[in-house]
């Protein structure tokens, strides 16, 4: 039995700990996938029934600020990549750096992100009340922007909340809290970094280029 | 000396419950022991919300013209009964209270693998209860409890969103709990503990688990698309602006469907259990009763369009959901065959526990066989939306999970509190309830296939014959869960001590000392027997009801 | 040391397969490939996302559990919207 300050009581050793921590990551992405899968099922299914205004849709999104983004994101997971490596490493000021590299794309993303909307906006294409764009397919058009919103802004939300918790681990990590044997808080935030990475793969194809 | 002062400390032995005391230490603990208790008074209080609705429901159906409330009144309270029954009391029922307890112990854990996460499902479960409540008591929600679209999101004028709030909040205490138990069940088994000797209450948690993870979500973010379409007026579910109130029925049940089986499965392996315990021998075809746990919770994600036969689904996509659906039957009748050759010859001991066993059984078995009857698609036009899938659940729903939750509750009762409950008044209770339910329930069978329909708050006088009798029996059965209720908060005050193992079971929750202590093993555990060892030659001494001693 | 030092070596090479498959996803959707658009645009996108599961997520190299884990995940999502899809496919209105 270790006498690791970091090993919690109803634990053997670190290793079922960090298993443990592992599986239990793992297994909240499984839900993540659920719960972006039914949207991922509603779009598949209005796209089925509206093939032309979500083509029409499709056209009004930027894909070069979308293939930046795609990019910026990519490139975080790698700074995130690296921020877990310099854990295992036990290499504390290697964690800082990285993760804060992370959080300046992650910023960068949704800064972009943000003028896309505003852009919307402006457009008058965001659905709801606020929605007075005329012209062809507009019922489509509208059901489309409905799921680029849904669907940006889960994804959008979810980095938010993946930023906070870069932040509070530059805090463990500057408060000398991970070792080379324990950066297991590391390992799972960049899970879920790497998690929101691939939901936004899928988001791009299916928002900015199909049929566009 | 020393004869003197040892049973003074068996009387101030430190356990879970006295260890610490004050409100703080109940609210802020992160023992699973402690939480089961702090979510077995949470779901009480739902159950009996609930029942009060259910009550007002069957006093108002006692006559035709339905006297006793508004229309609308009534569609709030058969919503209300609902939501509350399923997604707050029925749901969280056998897991998080009973698996809660005893899922570490049975494995040989200290806790769950990630204790405050435990809490915080709990706390997640008492804040969506809350805002239900909220809803409730603001003017109630009378779309059902299936919420289905366009009338949630574009024309009824109650408390949708709130409502939905609250179970979306709700939603992720099922999840967290269900990601725990996996956590727990493949990393923190006691050495020696193989899946194979897993008590198959642990197996049926473990296949609970998987439903609640891969399917709450789901329900999660089409709650939030209801609200969302219901904020913004976008359509997603609305033909007029491109989208499709099937779709709406699809993704809820994807999950509702499953969940039928988060709340029957726990059940399931309390049966297994109790049968075990009171027939004194091994289950009968052990893995084929562990790996149909397995099977149903599998299999269950691939049926859910038979709630839809009626809908505009394809036909096409009807005659796949019904042959899946007549799929799914295999393995619950395979626990069923199982128990039965278990009972088969066994010195069976008519002990409270396995009096709600047979009970279970005897009506699963009727609620699945039903099932089958509505999975048929012909069968299925006739009787759609009327009483008789209103009886067929309420089979597998009261009739299953409940009894199951009941029995339970008397097996390990004395494990949580260390004390026993009066056998005879156990005794009687289990039988009202069994009379009571089938009063209740059976009538509405024959009500649904005589074309009563769901839902109706003012029916055909020719019915009333049979919702009288529904009533009565519903009244009965109110009785019977009410003495539960009594001696077993009695018990806690004057019960006798029950000792570490009063049945005389198998299974590691009865080799360590009623109740438990916090961590609950003073030697770390290592496990060598198969689960359900019974010697073949046993005669246990058991608990008697009062009248024996006379 | 040696290890680390592999370990970013593989990781800058994802990073450079992740970004030529961005490109290669972005220059064929100019290309109207008529019913192939979604396959060809669906298979770069769950090439992309294994690679950032396989090596960014470390399934390569973890215990067993993970694999089955993270396969269920997309199975049940395949689930979720084939057989929703199975109906719409299927109508005749």
């Amino acid at each position: 039995m270790s006498e690791h300050g970091s090993l919690a009581h109803h634990f053997e050793d670190l290793e079922q700990q960090r298993q443990s921590a592992d599986l239990g990551m793992w297994l909240f992405l499984i839900t993540e996938i659920m719960f972006f899968g039914g949207v991922f099922a509603a779009y598949a299914v209005c796209r089925w029934m509206n093939p032309a205004g979500f083509s029409a849709g499709t056209q009004h999104l930027d894909v070069t600020l979308g293939t930046i983004n795609t990019a910026v994101l990519i490139g975080s997971s790698l700074t995130m990549v690296w921020a877990v490596q310099a854990g295992h490493e036990g290499d504390a000021k290697g964690i800082s750096r990285n993760l804060m590299l992370t959080i300046l794309l992650g910023g960068v993303f949704l800064v972009i992100k943000g003028f896309e909307y505003r852009h919307k906006f402006h457009d008058g294409l965001v659905p709801g009340p606020l929605f007075h764009f005329e012209g062809e397919h507009v019922a489509g058009i509208e059901l489309f922007m409905c799921f680029y919103f849904i669907m940006t802004g889960l994804h959008a939300f979810h980095m938010i909340i993946g930023i906070g918790l870069l932040m509070w681990l530059i805090v463990l990590a500057r408060r000398g809290r991970f070792t080379k044997e324990y950066s297991n808080p590391v390992e799972g935030v960049g899970l879920y970094w790497h998690f929101v990475d691939i939901v936004w793969i899928f988001l791009f194809p299916m928002l900015y280029l199909l049929e566009h | 000396m020393g004869a003197t002062t040892v049973p003074l400390i068996e009387r101030t032995r430190e356990h879970y419950l006295n260890v610490r005391y004050g409100i703080k230490s109940w609210l802020l603990t992160v023992d699973h022991k402690r939480i089961a208790i702090l979510y077995l008074i949470s779901i009480t209080f739902f159950f009996f919300i609930g029942g009060a609705a259910a009550v007002v429901i069957r006093l108002d159906l006692a006559t035709p013209q339905g006297d006793l409330v508004e229309s609308e009144t009534y569609n709030k309270l058969f919503t209300i009964h609902g939501i509350i029954m399923i997604f707050f009391f029925l749901v969280p029922s056998i897991p998080a209270v009973l698996g809660n307890f005893l899922v570490p112990i049975m494995i040989g854990a200290k806790d769950l693998a990630f204790p405050k996460l435990n809490l915080l499902s709990w706390y997640l479960y008492v804040i969506g209860g809350s805002f239900t409540l909220w809803a409730m008591i603001a003017g109630g929600v009378d779309t059902g409890w299936t919420f289905y679209a366009p009338y949630s999101t574009t024309y009824a004028n109650s408390h949708v969103i709130l409502t939905a709030l609250g179970i979306f909040v709700t939603g992720f205490s099922s999840i967290l709990t269900g990601l725990n138990f996996m956590v727990t069940v493949h990393k923190m088994r006691a050495p020696g503990m193989t899946w194979f000797k897993l008590p198959l209450f642990v197996w049926s948690q473990y296949a609970t688990s998987i439903i609640m993870v891969l399917g709450t979500p789901v329900l999660a973010i089409t709650i939030l698309l209801i609200g969302i379409e219901r904020l913004l007026g976008v359509g997603i579910f609305d033909p007029a602006l491109g989208g499709d109130p099937v779709l709406f029925q699809h993704l809820f049940w994807f999950y509702s469907h499953p969940a039928v089986y988060i709340m029957i499965l726990p059940a399931m392996g309390v049966i297994s259990e109790l049968i075990s315990a009171f027939a004194r021998r091994a289950v009968f075809g052990y893995r084929f009763i562990a790996f149909s746990s397995l099977a149903i919770a599998i299999l269950g994600f691939l049926v859910w369009g038979h709630h839809m036969f009626v809908s505009s689904q394809s036909p096409y996509a009807g005659m796949v959901f019904s042959l899946l659906s007549f799929l799914i039957a295999v393995p619950s009748a395979i626990k069923v065959f199982n128990w039965t050759a278990t009972l088969y010859k066994a010195s069976i001991s008519y002990q409270t526990p396995i009096l709600y066993a047979f009970g279970f059984i005897g009506l699963f078995t009727i609620g699945g066989l039903t099932g089958l009857f509505l999975a048929t698609l012909a069968v299925d036009v006739h009787v759609h939306d009327t009483y008789f899938v209103v009886a067929h659940f309420h089979y597998i729903m009261v009739g299953g999970a409940i009894m199951g939750f009941l029995g339970g509750l008397h097996y390990w009762w004395p494990k949580m509190f260390g004390k026993l409950y009066p056998e005879l008044w156990a005794r009687i209770s289990a039988a009202i309830i069994f009379i009571g339910f089938n009063l209740t329930f059976f009538p509405q069978f024959l009500l649904g296939y005589m074309g009563m329909p769901r839902r109706y708050h003012i029916y055909d006088p020719e019915f009333q014959v049979l919702h009288v009798l529904s009533s009565a029996g519903a009244s009965i059965l109110g009785i019977g869960y009410l003495i539960p209720m009594v001696y077993f908060i009695w018990s806690l005050r004057y019960g006798k001590d029950a000792g570490p193992n009063p049945w005389q079971a198998k299974g590691l929750e009865w080799t360590i000392p009623s109740p438990p202590t916090t961590f609950n093993f003073e030697e770390p555990v290592v496990v060598v027997e198969d689960p359900y060892a019974y010697p073949t030659d046993d005669e246990p001494t058991w608990p008697q009801p009062e009248e024996a001693h006379v | 040391m040696h290890d680390h030092q592999a370990a970013r070596t593989i990781s800058i090479r994802v990073f450079l397969a992740l970004m030529v498959l961005t490109a290669v996803t972005v220059g064929v959707s100019f290309v109207n490939l008529g019913a192939f658009n979604l396959p060809v645009a669906l298979l770069i996108a769950c090439t992309k996302a294994s690679l950032v599961l396989v090596y960014f997520m470390h399934l390569k190299g973890n215990f067993k559990l993970l694999w089955v884990a993270a396969a269920s995940g997309f199975l049940f999502l395949l689930v979720l919207i084939s057989l929703t899809l199975s109906d719409y496919f299927t109508r005749d209105w």
